[in-house]
């Protein structure tokens, strides 16, 4: 076994996702496989290679620090469900 | 068992660029709710974030004010959890690799100077801003903010005092506020302090178990809340029980430290390479550049108030305390060759006006520096006394006209005049026969009363030393 079901439950939860335990049973079964199936990249000796985090060589890529058009405040707040107009509103959390 | 105080802090100070860190809305504080926002600045899917060239400069400053070490290769990271201010649904920071390592700065506490390390700098973006409904369960939400270039700063936990963790925490501002990179103002927190402490007894290697405090937002807050935790903790261990591991939030209205309410997911972050942003490559060539920029900074600059103007350590740390208060003196001096006059009276008259942090009132003052340094050659060239010195100031505070304007205005110049200032002192020397006989019997004493008589006719403005000379001539005969 690649992954626990309680690993699972653990991600879920992280993600905010409410798994019931026939889908925690088939999400646990299917990451399974799919880390199995990559885990043949374990075969290689990857010892003298750097980890590679992008797949361009390409470095430094910037903007000069100068101000922009924003969005209006109509604009920025146009998708959101619940609004007054100034501000994004949202379900109270602390 | 003696218990020792390990300290460490986090500090967030928010980078005085013009625009965000990955986008082009501008960081101006205290617009209207959610007018600097944009596509990538509120996290929509498929935007393309691009790095402020200005953030990378900022940080290569604060690496080599602090000595540390720049690194070659950094890479932003995302650290993820869901939180209202946090549109995305991660926060972009460095995590593995950031752009500066292995610094210190050196502090000065209850007279002992000290080195405290700094384990790393890294650049970030900060959140939005929260304002809760106080009568319904939401919250609005400001999303400005969120994309504000930040660096976060982690010093080693090498404080043993809540006075070092001041003296660090001030020296860190004074170092950002000379390099000009942060405007350090806490109460709009652009210049933030979150604090690890734990006890241990003293001579025990490992650390003991910490508490984090936050919401501590000015230095009085800081010292406060670390003196507040210190005792709390303190008082647990020797009664045997366990500090638990938690963050508490200091509460200035109640002076003490509060557990943070509601759960407290565990840390799990699950950091990984942001694959939207470029690695950061910064070669010996960029770091040359950079340190042409870098102004004199506030340990040199003490150093040189001391050998160039023969001034005390004393007065050289107050008025290198603050850059804008250094910046004074100096514009002040070039108009009066009298440096130790004019850090006296900096130190006294100029900073009891003082309201408020010294660097915006200095930017608002209506004495300029030249008019304080034209005020002190004045009274270094003995055209005016002490006592009329300090009603011009006044004036100029006031007014801030020019000391000789004023002077005239007000008929203030001292007069030194023999003939005009003897007539004087032979009207006051008839008037007081018997003061007359017994300063002539020996009692010199009285020559206090005299002159004090003389100042009192011409309204403060006789010359004190021409005074004397005047008054010890007519009593002689």
């Amino acid at each position: 076994m690649k992954i626990t079901r309680e690993e699972v439950e653990h991600v879920a939860n992280l993600a905010r996702l409410n798994l019931n335990r026939q889908e925690l049973v088939k999400m646990t079964e299917q990451l399974d496989n799919l880390l199995s199936y990559v885990a043949k990249l374990d075969e290689l000796d990857t010892k003298d290679i750097k980890p590679t985090t992008h797949a361009f060589s390409i470095s430094n890529a910037f903007r000069d620090d100068t101000v922009q058009d924003s969005l209006t405040q109509k604009e920025a707040l146009a998708n959101c469900p619940k609004q007054n107009g100034e501000c994004f509103i949202v379900p109270r959390i602390i | 068992m003696k218990l020792e105080t390990v300290i460490g802090l986090e500090i967030h100070a928010q980078l005085k660029t013009r625009s965000k860190i990955f986008c082009g809305c501008s960081t101006a504080f205290g617009a209207a709710p959610n007018t600097h926002t944009c596509p990538i600045c509120l996290g929509m899917p498929g935007v393309l974030p691009v790095l402020n060239r200005k953030v990378v400069e900022f940080a290569i400053k604060l690496g080599l004010a602090t000595g540390s070490t720049i690194k070659p290769f950094s890479q932003f990271a995302r650290k993820n959890y869901f939180y209202p201010d946090l549109p995305k649904g991660y926060q972009t920071s460095q995590f593995d690799l950031p752009i500066i390592e292995h610094g210190f700065i050196e502090i000065e506490a209850d007279g002992i100077e000290k080195k405290i390390g700094i384990t790393r700098i890294h650049m970030e973006e900060d959140a939005g801003k929260l304002i809760h409904d106080e009568h319904e369960p939401v919250s609005f939400v400001d999303l400005n903010r969120t994309g504000t270039p930040l660096l976060e700063i982690v010093s080693e936990p090498d404080m043993r005092s809540s006075e070092e963790a001041v003296a660090y925490l001030k020296k860190i501002h004074l170092l950002l506020r000379y390099l000009d990179i942060c405007d350090g103002n806490m109460q709009e927190g652009s210049f933030r302090c979150d604090a690890n402490i734990s006890m241990r007894p003293l001579g025990q290697e490992q650390l003991g178990i910490r508490t984090e405090l936050k919401n501590m937002n000015s230095f009085r807050n800081v010292q406060a809340a670390l003196e507040f935790e210190i005792r709390r903790q303190r008082d647990l261990l020797l009664d045997g029980e366990k500090v638990i591991q938690e963050t508490l939030l200091w509460n200035p209205d109640k002076n003490r430290t509060e557990s943070m309410r509601g759960k407290e997911d565990a840390h799990d972050y699950r950091y990984f390479p942001c694959p939207d942003l470029i690695p950061v490559v910064i070669d010996e060539a960029w770091i040359a550049e950079v340190r042409k920029l870098l102004p004199e900074l506030p340990d040199e600059r003490q150093k040189r108030f001391v050998t160039d103007f023969g001034l005390p350590e004393y007065d050289a740390r107050i008025l290198t305390g603050t850059r804008e208060l250094a910046d004074y003196f100096e514009r002040a001096l070039q108009v009066c060759n009298a440096p130790k006059k004019l850090s006296n009276w900096i130190m006294t008259e100029f900073l009891r006006e003082i309201k408020g942090d010294v660097g915006p009132w200095i930017a608002c003052c209506k004495v300029v520096p030249e008019s304080l340094g034209a005020l002190i050659d004045l009274l270094e060239k003995g055209k005016i006394s002490g006592k009329i010195a300090k009603t011009v100031f006044l004036v100029m505070m006031e007014t801030g006209k020019a000391p000789l304007d004023i002077i005239k205005e007000q008929n203030l110049d001292q007069v030194s005049d023999h003939d005009e200032l003897s007539a004087l002192v032979k009207e006051i020397v008839a008037a007081h026969p018997s003061q007359a006989e017994e300063f002539k019997g020996g009692k010199t004493k009285l020559m206090g009363f005299f002159v004090g008589q003389l100042m009192q006719k011409t309204k403060g403005k006789a010359n004190p030393q021409v005074a004397n000379e005047l008054f010890t001539k007519e009593l002689a005969g």
